[in-house]
C-alpha cells in the first residue's frame, strides 16, 4: 500500500497495534512476582481469564535470593517466599509460562525477554516495570505499566493508551576511548535533564547507535525512564537480527521475518515532535554525584557548586544531594574510598557487560575493605560466564559470584542493601535517596568503570587506566 | 465494581490538606500480595497514633489535595476497602482522582466552604444522575466528566467497558495479526 505521509517508527509500530483509537494491542506481557500478584487478584475477583497467555512470560527476579536457591518455597524471608510462591501458583492457575527460581531460563525480566528472543522488532511490550523501556533497543514498542493496566491486559491484551509523542535523539562522531554506551546515556540525560524525555517515545540515532552492539542499545533503551521517557528505540538492522537468529522465540521462517522488519526504521523524511542533538565524541567516562541520574559528571570533572544553579529549586536540591552523598563542591569523585562494588541490574549485567568487567580484572585483586558482588542478569549469562571462565576471574580477584536477580539494583531484601552512608559504585539505574538502602550513597558508572574502582578502592579514570592495563572491550 | 448512583449517610471529616499516598497507606504495606485488604491500613500510622479517628461511614471530607505524591494504586484501594463510596475535597491529586474512579470511589470537587458545611452536617445525601450534594437543606452541584459519570453508574471497569465495546474489534484484529510469525511463549 503506498503512504504519501513518511511515518516514524513509532508510528509505523503505533498503527500496526491500533484495534480502534486509542486501543492499543499488546504481542508481549511479561510479569515478575512483584508488580503482578494484585493483577491476577483483580481477574480471579472478577471471575475473568487471561486472554492469551500465549503472549504471556513471567519471570521470578526482583525478591529472589541468589545464593542458588532452587524454589520459591525455599527461600528463607517469609515475605519474598511468599511473592514467589503467589506468582508460582498465580501461572500454575491461569496457564502463564513461568521461569522460577531453579529454572536455568530464569533471570532479570528485561534480560530474558531479549535472550529467548521474544523480544523481536516491532512488537508492543508491557511489563510491570519501568524499565520495559530495553525491549525498544530491538525497534519495539516497550513500556512499564500499573498494577490495573496488567490487569486490564490479562484479560483483554489490549490497553486504553495515550500515543506518546515523537523524540529523536541524534548522536554525532565516535565515542572516545573507554568511553562505554551507559556513559553516553548518562551524559545524555545529563543534558536534557530527568524531565527531558517526558511524554515522549525516544529514537536513539546516529553512527555511533548504528555501529553499537544490542547490549549496548539496550543499555541506553534501558534509561530512556532515567530522563523521564516511557519507551527508547533502535532501529531494527543487521547487528538486530544477526543476534536474535536461532533463539528459542526466533520466528521458523526467520529470513522472511528480516524482511518485515526492515520496513520499521523510521522513513527518511519523517519528522519527530522533537529533536535533540549529543556529541558523542565530547562524552567521557561518567559518574554520577548526586541522588538522580541527572546529577552527573565526567570521571575527570569536579563535583559542582549547587549555588551555580539557576533556581532556588535547583540550588536545594543539589545542596541536600551534597549533603546526602557526602560531598563538597569542588570535590573529586577518585578520591573517595568506596565500601561496596556492584556489577548487576537490567541495565549492565549482560555477558557483554561481564566480559568487560572481567578484562580489567583479571590477574588483579580487589582492594581491601571493599565488598565487590557480580550478579549476572539471567541464569543463561551466568553459565555462559562460567563457561568462558570469567567466574574464575572475578572469583579469584576476590569478588562475590551470584545466581541472577536484581538484588543490589533493587535491593528489597535486607541483605542486598548498604549501611546507611556507605558507598556504592553500581552499574544500576537509580541513585536516589535509600534506593541502595537508608542512607546509603550510590554512584552510577559503566562495567569497566566499576571494575576498576573495585581493585583500585576508589573511582578512577577509565581512560588512565588502559593504558598498560587491560584495554576496555569496545564491542 | 460496584453500581454507584445515591449515596446517603455519615460523614467522616480528615481535615488535613496535602495528604499523599504514603499517608493513605504506608509503603512497607505495599509488599502484600492480595489486591483487597488493604482498608485495614488505611491512614494506618496516623490511626495507630491516635491522631485521627476514623469512623466508617460512606462519606469521607478531606482537605486540599488529597492524594497526592506517587502514583500507587494502593492508596484508592484501601480507601474503597475501609468502606467509603464518595470523597469530598477541594481538590485531589491528579493520578489518585483518576485511580479513585476506576474502583468505583467517586471524588467530589467543592469549595472549601462548602466541605465544612457538610462536615457540621453530619449526614449528607450525594446524587450522581442529579450531580448534587445535599447536607442540611442547604446544595452544591459538582463535575464529572460523562464518561466517568456513565462508568459509575453501571459499575462498569475499564476492563468490562473494553470488552463490551471492543470484543468483536479485538477477534477481528487477532485474527489477521496472529498470522504474523510473533512468539508463542508457551511454545518455547
Ligand atoms: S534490575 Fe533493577 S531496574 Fe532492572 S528490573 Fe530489577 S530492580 Fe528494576
Amino acid at each position: 500500500m503506498p503512504r504519501t505521509t513518511p511515518r516514524t517508527m513509532l508510528g509505523k509500530i503505533w498503527d500496526a497495534h491500533e484495534v480502534a483509537p486509542g486501543l492499543l494491542y499488546i504481542d508481549l506481557h511479561l510479569i515478575h512476582e512483584l508488580s503482578s500478584p494484585q493483577a491476577f487478584d483483580a481477574l480471579r475477583e472478577a471471575g475473568r481469564a487471561i486472554r492469551r497467555p500465549d503472549r504471556t512470560l513471567a519471570t521470578a527476579d526482583h525478591s529472589v535470593p541468589t545464593d542458588g536457591t532452587a524454589a520459591g518455597s525455599l527461600i528463607g524471608r517469609p515475605l519474598a517466599r511468599r511473592q514467589v510462591v503467589t506468582l508460582e501458583q498465580n501461572c500454575e492457575e491461569f496457564g502463564v509460562p513461568l521461569y522460577s527460581l531453579g529454572h536455568e531460563r530464569r533471570g532479570i525480566v528485561h534480560v530474558i525477554g531479549p535472550e529467548l528472543g521474544v523480544t523481536q522488532p516491532g512488537m508492543t511490550i508491557v511489563c510491570g516495570d519501568s524499565h520495559t523501556a530495553t525491549h525498544g533497543a530491538f525497534g519495539a514498542l516497550g513500556f512499564g505499566i500499573g498494577t490495573s493496566q496488567a490487569e486490564h491486559v490479562f484479560a483483554t491484551q489490549c490497553l486504553p493508551m495515550l500515543k506518546p509523542k515523537s523524540m529523536r535523539v541524534v548522536y554525532s562522531g565516535e565515542l572516545g576511548h573507554g568511553v562505554s554506551p551507559k556513559d553516553l546515556i548518562l551524559a545524555t540525560i545529563g543534558q536534557v535533564g530527568t524531565a527531558g524525555f517526558t511524554g515522549h517515545a525516544v529514537e536513539f540515532a546516529g553512527p555511533v547507535i548504528e555501529g553499537m552492539g544490542m547490549a549496548g542499545r539496550m543499555t541506553i533503551c534501558n534509561m530512556t525512564v532515567e530522563g523521564g521517557g516511557r519507551s527508547g528505540m533502535v532501529a531494527p538492522d543487521e547487528t538486530t537480527f544477526a543476534w536474535l537468529r536461532g533463539r528459542p522465540g526466533a520466528p521458523a521462517d526467520f529470513d522472511a521475518a528480516v524482511e518485515v522488519w526492515r520496513e520499521l526504521r523510521t522513513d527518511e523524511g519523517a519528522t519527530f515532535d522533537r529533536e535533540v542533538h549529543v556529541d558523542a565524541s565530547r562524552v567521557s567516562p561518567m559518574v554520577t554525584w548526586g541522588t538522580s541520574p541527572g546529577m552527573v559528571i565526567g570521571i575527570a570533572d569536579r563535583v559542582p557548586d549547587p549555588d551555580a544553579s539557576d533556581s532556588e529549586s535547583g540550588r536545594a536540591a543539589g545542596r541536600r544531594a551534597l549533603e546526602y552523598m557526602g560531598l563538597r563542591p569542588g570535590n573529586s569523585l577518585t578520591e573517595l574510598p568506596l565500601d561496596h562494588v556492584f556489577i548487576g541490574s537490567c541495565t549492565n549485567a549482560r555477558i557483554e557487560d561481564l566480559r568487560e568487567a572481567a578484562a580489567i580484572v583479571a590477574g588483579r585483586r580487589v582492594a581491601a575493605g571493599v565488598r565487590a558482588t557480580v550478579v549476572p542478569g539471567s541464569q543463561q549469562v551466568k553459565a555462559d560466564a562460567e563457561n568462558e571462565g570469567l567466574d574464575r576471574i572475578f572469583l579469584d580477584a576476590g569478588f562475590e559470584w551470584h545466581h541472577s536477580g536484581c538484588s543490589m539494583c533493587g535491593a528489597l531484601m535486607e541483605e542486598v542493601q548498604l549501611a546507611p552512608r556507605q558507598r556504592c559504585a553500581s552499574t544500576s539505574n537509580r541513585n536516589f535517596e535509600g534506593r541502595q538502602g537508608h542512607q546509603a550513597r550510590t554512584h552510577l558508572v559503566s562495567p569497566a568503570m566499576a571494575a576498576a574502582a573495585a581493585i583500585a578502592g576508589h573511582l578512577v579514570d577509565i581512560r588512565d587506566w588502559s593504558q598498560g592495563h587491560a584495554t576496555a572491550d569496545p564491542r | 465494581m460496584r453500581p454507584l448512583t445515591l449515596v446517603e449517610g455519615g460523614v467522616t471529616s480528615l481535615d488535613r490538606d496535602d495528604v499523599d499516598t504514603d499517608q493513605i497507606v504506608p509503603a512497607r504495606f505495599l509488599q502484600r500480595v492480595e489486591r483487597t485488604g488493604y482498608g485495614k491500613y488505611l491512614f494506618h500510622d496516623w490511626r495507630g497514633d491516635g491522631d485521627v479517628d476514623l469512623r466508617p461511614n460512606p462519606v469521607l471530607v478531606a482537605g486540599a489535595n488529597f492524594g497526592c505524591g506517587s502514583s500507587r494504586e494502593h492508596a484508592a484501594w484501601a480507601i474503597e476497602d475501609f468502606g467509603f463510596r464518595v470523597i469530598i475535597a477541594p481538590s485531589f491529586g491528579d493520578i489518585f482522582a483518576g485511580n479513585a474512579l476506576k474502583v468505583g470511589l467517586l471524588p467530589i470537587r467543592l469549595e472549601r466552604d462548602a466541605c465544612r458545611a457538610v462536615v457540621d452536617a453530619g449526614t449528607v445525601r450525594v446524587d450522581l444522575p442529579e450531580q448534587t450534594v445535599l447536607a442540611s437543606g442547604r446544595q452544591w452541584t459538582f463535575d464529572i466528566d460523562p464518561d466517568s459519570k456513565h462508568r459509575l453508574l453501571n459499575g462498569l471497569d475499564d476492563v468490562a467497558i473494553t470488552l463490551r465495546e471492543h470484543s468483536d474489534a479485538i477477534t477481528a484484529f487477532e485474527a489477521r495479526h496472529d498470522l504474523l510469525p510473533l512468539p508463542d511463549t508457551t511454545a518455547l
